[in-house]
């Protein structure tokens, strides 16, 4: 029978890790449980951090916030909007495209580095974490990082535990660095373009002094299932700005300007433009309440639509990008293709498929992350030794 | 005066000299091992200049192979490595030991590839800095982080330090703007960690090793991020009757979320000294200057401005004066660039690097006052204010031992104050063997044996550069 732990000290955490090394039974961490992939065996019991919750502090003029591992992102987000305030990375909501339930918690947030749009420029979730609190697999109590900006005092620990899926140790507590919410937003759409010549469109706007902050390309499979359909007839190449109202509109007209070569130009309000950025975050037309297989498959930005291109010809696909064309959400019709695809983005200059939902069987028979290169991997299986030696923790990561 | 300890040589090391020195030649190319005692005269120290100590040898490889082989056999014979870029660490990063072999990277100095499209430079270790920004500026980009040293100290010297420099308040230090790494480890095994996606398979090993100071391999090769340039950039400068009012005005610049490229701090020591070094015009009858950076078109330029303005109206700003020129716009930051080496003009000195949160600048400026004058000192704070990373200047007379004894436990008594703050030893200079023995005031015993052990599993022998970060007493046995 599985038990769930959920301590309500670190003191009690260490004891309950200290107890299973003991007893050699296996702990799962588990934070809101919306973001597990696959937990593979069931012979272990649960470590979760549900009553570990609470804002510990937040200065919003110093842009740092402290909280407890187990407290729930919402409670966090509704503390921020008071004070006009934001996690820089958008976390992602994979609830509806996984059909997990539960409360998404800002520990889970950070254990597994998820991050939505603003990524591309803004940096993940493992840039905005600024300090950490921990059981290891010893039970020992250990801080890493602090509360301050900048800190390179030692080792960067706080960056191995960001995306480190319970793998390494228990996270306690996280500070992290927030960002004002811009004033107002506005998004440039590009029409009708193909899958290569948007990636060219928004390389160019890349390139241009406009901050956009905010650049995908929604085929025309998908388009019309976002912004309740108030996109364009046909693909749509989408470009944020943000900011002050009046930078956003000069800097607006210079970027419609240099896009109008590319195809039809027109523009979104802010209002639009918020919904429309969350539902790419949260994988919006691939949350079908099926159990068709689902990629996020991290590339350089210009070798998505090259992976594309090359899966089309040889299995049922739909995909479409965001971060420049470097993440591809990439549904499949039939099997999850593993050997194939990751076949691809190796040819292409390396990256990371990660299989996020398939039916039970396919997700027992397919490695779940991307399979790292030996050298490194025994090196990663190193590192996990020296956090958790007796590997109480089952948290998978590859190489493990 | 107490000195900064090193681990002692091991006898075992330097009583092969010779033929280490030997094994080493047949592994690099003619004319890439330095070996004579006076041409090893400028690789004892590095900008820590208080410390210094001849390596056994040093090892100037040109391509990642022969980085390879010399860690390789150096892992083979337990010979400490000590990993150097343009040796322009201020915190002993650099320092080798008697013996040590320093590997240099100041060969490998191609950039490899601009790619535009992905924004991206792919370049070697040795490659400076600002040569990375310079040779992709006329095609409209830059490379971010931007340390003072930025004309001399090399990409992989960054990576180790995590460097950062006065515009990261907006686009972040090192590891913010680092993608990937080829690196060697100990055994000379080569790896490659991260690259054009942004995300890499398994632990986040790149961020591991940014800053850290060259204690778990060495990296040859960097892809770095590419930013598009900023339509325009424009200092401006700020006069204050007090620091703690300067203080104060750059909390509540970030409270109002605003944030500018760049907020500097400059106290009255600091302007004194930077104005008669760089002429950059800025106000002399004031206690404490801000630099304050906007960029973007004229009109977004005006806007924030107008704000910046405004808040620091509240704080009893006497002083507004924006760069009329490009020129003076380059001056200012010349100015202020120049801090470290106008200061080294008239007097010694050490840099503390403390970061602290920004609600404490003002009470940690004050402490830091009262340090100083309470140990017989002078001190000219000149910093990146707009993230709490502190720069105070202690200066002193290095030719009297007292003097610099004053120095260091002064910089020891701020960095602590820093520490009980709410900050850390050290925001973008490393810990090098400077602030290795505060780490306890920092760090819990079980702390820093948790990253021990994560050193440990890159380098179970303990000889890349094994004098630093942690404390001489309470390693793990070897």
């Amino acid at each position: 029978m599985t038990i769930i732990h959920d301590p309500l000290s670190e003191e009690a955490a260490s004891r309950i890790v200290r107890a299973a090394v003991a007893a050699a039974t296996p702990l799962e961490i588990r934070g809101g449980g919306t973001r597990t992939l696959w937990s593979g065996s069931t012979n272990r019991d649960i470590l979760s951090s549900a009553a570990l919750s609470g804002i510990v502090a937040y200065n919003p003029a110093e842009m740092t916030m402290t909280a407890k591992a187990g407290t729930p992102l919402g409670d966090i987000s509704a503390a921020l909007a008071e004070r006009r305030q934001m996690l820089a990375f958008e976390p992602l909501d994979l609830r509806p495209a996984l059909g997990t339930s539960g409360i998404p918690t800002i520990g889970g947030v950070f254990a597994t580095n998820a991050s939505g749009p603003r990524r591309y420029v803004a940096g993940a979730a493992r840039d905005s974490l600024l300090g950490v609190r921990f059981v290891n697999g010893s039970g020992e109590i250990v801080k890493a990082g602090g509360r301050v900006m900048k800190n390179v005092t030692g080792l960067d620990l706080t960056k191995l535990l960001a995306g480190s899926r319970g793998a390494l140790a228990f996270l306690t507590e996280v500070t992290f660095r927030l960002l004002p919410v811009p004033e107002t937003s506005a998004t440039i759409v590009v029409s009708g373009l193909n899958d290569a010549e948007a990636a060219a469109a928004m390389a160019t706007a890349m390139s241009m002094s406009v901050e956009v902050s905010g650049a995908a390309h929604l085929p025309e499979s998908v388009c019309g299932r976002f912004a309740g359909g108030r996109l364009p007839a046909g693909a749509a190449t989408v470009l944020r700005l943000e900011g002050l109202a009046g930078s956003v509109s000069v800097r607006s007209e210079k970027l419609q300007a240099a896009m109008a070569r590319f195809g039809a130009v027109s523009s979104l309000d802010v209002e639009a433009t918020v919904q429309l950025w969350r539902e790419i975050r949260d994988v919006h037309p691939y949350a079908d309440g099926t159990a068709r297989p689902l990629w996020r498959v991290s590339v350089a930005p210009t070798a998505g639509h090259q992976l594309v291109a090359a899966l089309r010809l040889e299995a049922g696909i739909d995909a479409y990008y965001d971060w420049q064309g470097g993440l591809v959400w990439l549904r499949m019709e039939a099997d999850p293709e593993a050997d194939l695809l990751r076949r691809y983005v190796k040819a292409l200059g390396g990256g990371h498929a990660t299989l996020m939902r398939a039916s039970a069987e396919a997700m027992a028979a397919t490695p779940v992350l991307q399979p790292q290169a030996e050298a490194v991997a025994a090196l990663s299986a190193r590192i996990k030794d020296k956090f958790d030696p007796a590997g109480v923790f089952v948290g998978a990561f590859a190489g493990a | 005066m107490e000195q900064i300890g090193f681990l002692p040589p091991k006898p075992a090391v330097l009583s092969r000299r010779r033929e280490i020195v030997g094994d080493l030649k047949d592994l690099l190319p003619e004319g890439c091992l330095v070996h004579e005692p006076r041409s090893l005269v400028p690789f004892e120290t590095d900008a820590f200049v208080s410390y210094r100590r001849a390596p056994l040898a040093v090892a100037l490889p040109e391509t990642t192979a022969q980085v390879a082989a010399v860690l390789k056999y150096c892992h083979r014979y337990g010979i400490p490595v000590v990993p150097r870029g343009a040796g322009t660490s201020l915190s002993g990063g650099a320092i080798p030991q008697e013996d040590a072999v320093v590997l240099g990277l100041s060969k490998m100095t191609r950039i490899l590839e601009v790619d535009y499209a992905n924004r991206t430079a792919t370049v070697q270790a040795g490659v400076t800095n600002l040569s990375i920004s310079d040779a992709v500026s006329a095609d409209g980009y830059f490379y971010a982080p931007d340390p003072s040293s930025q004309l001399a100290c090399t990409i992989g010297g960054n990576i180790a330090m995590n460097s950062g420099g006065a515009h990261c308040l907006k686009y972040g230090v090192t590891t913010n703007n680092l993608l990937g790494v080829k690196m060697v480890l100990v055994d000379g095994t080569v790896i490659e960690l991260g690259g054009k996606a942004l995300d890499a398979p398994g632990l986040d090993l790149l961020g591991l090793v940014c800053g850290s100071e060259g204690q778990l391999g060495v990296v040859t090769e960097a892809t770095v991020r590419l930013i598009a340039k900023p339509e325009g950039a424009r200092p401006v400068l700020f006069g204050f009757d007090s620091s703690e009012e300067a203080g104060a005005c750059v909390a509540d610049i970030i409270g109002a979320g605003i944030i500018p490229v760049a907020i500097e701090f400059m106290d009255k020591p600091a302007i004194e000294i930077c104005e008669a070094f760089a002429q950059a015009g800025y106000p002399m009858d004031v206690e404490a200057l801000l630099i304050v950076e906007v960029e973007g078109s004229e009109a977004e330029m005006d806007g924030m401005l107008q704000s910046i303005v405004e808040i620091a109206g509240r704080h009893g700003v006497k002083v507004v004066k924006e760069s009329q020129s490009a020129t003076q716009a380059a001056l200012i930051w010349r100015g202020r660039k120049s801090a470290f080496g106008a200061t080294g003009r008239i007097a010694d000195y050490i840099c503390m690097d403390g970061t602290v949160p920004l609600s404490q600048l003002s009470n940690v400026l004050r402490g830091t006052a009262e340090i100083v004058a309470r140990h017989g000192l002078r001190v000219a704070n000149v910093f990146h204010a707009g993230d709490g990373n502190m720069h105070p200047l202690i200066l002193f007379n290095a030719n009297d031992p007292e003097d610099a004894a004053r120095a260091e436990a002064a910089g020891n008594d701020i960095l602590k104050l820093c520490v009980d703050a709410g900050g850390c030893l050290t925001g973008e200079h490393g810990v090098g063997i400077e602030k290795r023995e505060l780490m306890r005031h920092q760090y819990t015993d079980a702390d820093l044996a948790q990253q021990m052990a994560v050193r440990a599993a890159f380098d179970p022998q303990w000889i890349l550069n094994p004098s630093k970060v942690f404390p001489l007493e309470g390693r793990p046995a070897v």
